[in-house]
């Protein structure tokens, strides 16, 4: 007998507010469907009421684990449109923080995999390692989540030879340790035992339904924006793309500890290699109309922004395709036939970050009736809505 | 002597529910990063806990979007009393980067009451700790 079962929003097994609806035989899943909203803000409208500088730091808050991948692809995205090439010392540093925030990740997915897995201790293990980055990134930018370090034409900050040297020599502890990881997932019976053959998706399907970063790579399929079309200084960068091909979510966990290995890599040629000069250039207030498309490799997968401008300061359109929107296909394909006690599992793998995804247009009213709001629609709202806006609040006058 | 228990086992060991509002991740992820061994959170007896029934005090991170609303409301509704709710962040507290979007509220203070405030974009886990041992001591 089949019958339904809603997940969430609110739930142990998932962070963040999501809710997945389940039609269940026993205790094997035959189909699933997501429901998401959530978690949006409306930070693509925000986009366009603030003006480009402003919206760095807008685009940093869409996500705070990968804080800088929206940043920097907003960043990128605007330095075409404003024909500025950035210095090169910035681009450096830039993508050194970009190495740094992909490991902060990674780490943090193990951590967050050992705990669905039932392997607490792991779980503990990565997160105090974890912190060793975020204190590197606390020494580069002074801050520990959201570092700010963008700006067009470079960075904001520059490194000095003390905080090379202490990076460099941190980086060691880290490297050991995630060779002892990538031991660990590979041969540790009981975890691997846990891992493997759970969340199948084969070659085919990951290519079909438009998988992007470890999910589409621990498939077989080595594609990475870092390599297929560098940004930043990453053409002059030796690095290899990890992938693997059990298209389980074991090869996702060692995807990601290669992963983590190569960035150690990167960051050691970047501190080795880090040019002189100046770290940033000056960057013109207004834009031409024009239009870009801007890629990054998040620690998710391919982040997308599509930026329109119209000579104003202010961009008209902001479009972000996070990299979890693309992989939520392939997560209904992996849930998909398989058990109630994996789901934790399999939708952990693909590395949910669902404020990242929550980009919608079309609202629910609530009857069940779905409705696509018009752009004059939704403005109305917003200008409504901003009128109502008592903006004294505890006697502090807010200064917007 | 009952009543004497049950405050000093409340002030002792708060459970916590960690409820996100529509926040960006960021102070979600410093709140699991409190709890880790570097901070360790739970020398202050203050355990995690996935369902609202079992907690004493609920974290709301993010500004509270239109669409968790009436969810948020029907959570705080499911914790026993007396219940505390603290906001962390600062989108939890005025709306942040997000005031003035059609979608989110300027605060958690806009729904639920709210006891105790932690500022921070996001948080770092020495104020959540600080903000913490803060509402406990207020409770003593």
């Amino acid at each position: 007998m089949e019958f339904k079962v809603q997940l969430g929003p609110q739930h142990p097994a998932l962070h963040e507010p999501i809710s997945i609806r389940m039609t269940l035989d026993g205790e094997v899943i035959r189909d699933a469907d997501l429901r998401l909203g959530y978690n949006h803000r409306g930070v693509e409208k925000l986009a366009e009421s603030r003006s480009f500088i402003q919206n760095l730091y807008l685009t940093e808050r869409i996500c705070g684990i990968c804080s800088f991948s929206h940043q920097t692809c907003y960043t990128q995205g605007v330095e075409k449109l404003m024909e500025l090439v950035p210095a090169r010392r910035g681009l450096y540093i830039r993508t050194l923080v970009c190495e740094l925030e992909r490991v902060h990740s990674h780490l943090l997915w193990l951590g967050v995999a050992g705990q669905e897995a039932g392997f607490e201790s792991f779980f503990m293990y990565t997160w105090r390692d974890r912190e060793v980055v975020m204190d590197i990134l606390d020494w580069i930018s002074g801050n520990r989540v959201h570092y700010s370090m963008n700006t067009f034409g470079g960075v904001r900050r520059d490194i000095d030879e003390m905080q090379r040297k202490k990076i460099l020599d941190t980086l060691d502890l880290l490297k050991q340790r995630t060779d002892y990881y990538l031991n660990l997932a590979a041969s540790e019976p009981t975890f691997v035992g846990r891992l493997a053959g759970v969340g199948k998706l084969s070659r085919q399907q990951a290519i079909d339904l438009c998988a992007v970063g470890p999910t589409l790579r621990a498939s077989g399929v080595p594609m990475d924006v870092r390599k297929d079309d560098p940004y930043a200084v990453y053409d002059e960068i030796p690095f290899e793309v990890s992938t693997a091909d059990s298209c389980d979510v074991l090869g996702r966990a060692v995807v990601r500890v290669k992963e983590l290995i190569q960035s150690y890599r990167i960051i050691e040629f970047l501190l080795k290699n880090l040019p002189e000069g100046p770290f940033k250039v000056k960057a013109p207030r207004k834009v031409k109309p024009n239009e870009v498309y801007s890629r990054y490799e998040a620690p998710r997968g391919e982040n997308v922004h599509y930026i329109k401008s119209n000579g104003s300061d202010k961009p008209e359109r902001l479009k972000v395709r996070a990299p979890t929107l693309a992989n939520y296909p392939a997560t209904i394909a992996m849930l998909k036939n398989g058990f109630i006690a994996d789901i934790p599992l399999i939708f952990a793998a693909i590395d949910p970050c669902i404020c990242c995804a929550e980009r919608l247009v079309q609202l629910d009213d609530g009857r069940g009736r779905g409705r696509v709001l018009r752009f004059s629609e939704l403005r109305a709202m917003a200008n409504e809505r901003a009128k109502k806006i008592d903006y004294t609040k505890r006697e502090i006058a807010w200064p917007f | 002597m009952i009543e004497r228990l049950v405050h000093w086992s409340r002030v002792k060991s708060p459970w916590v529910l960690h409820l996100n509002t529509g926040a960006c991740n960021a102070c979600d992820i410093e709140i699991l990063a409190a709890l880790m061994p570097r901070f360790d959170l739970e020398r202050f007896g203050i355990l995690l806990k996935g369902t609202p029934r079992h907690a004493d005090v609920i974290i709301c991170t993010g500004p509270i979007t239109r669409q968790n609303r009436d969810r948020v409301v029907r959570i705080y509704e499911q914790v026993p009393d007396p219940k505390f709710v603290v906001a962390v962040g600062a989108c939890a507290m005025s709306g942040c980067v997000y005031r003035g979007s059609y979608n989110a509220n300027l605060g958690v203070d806009q729904v639920l009451p709210v006891n105790a405030y932690i500022p921070g974009c996001p948080i770092r886990p020495d104020a959540l700790i600080d903000g913490v041992v803060k509402l406990l001591n207020s409770l003593k």
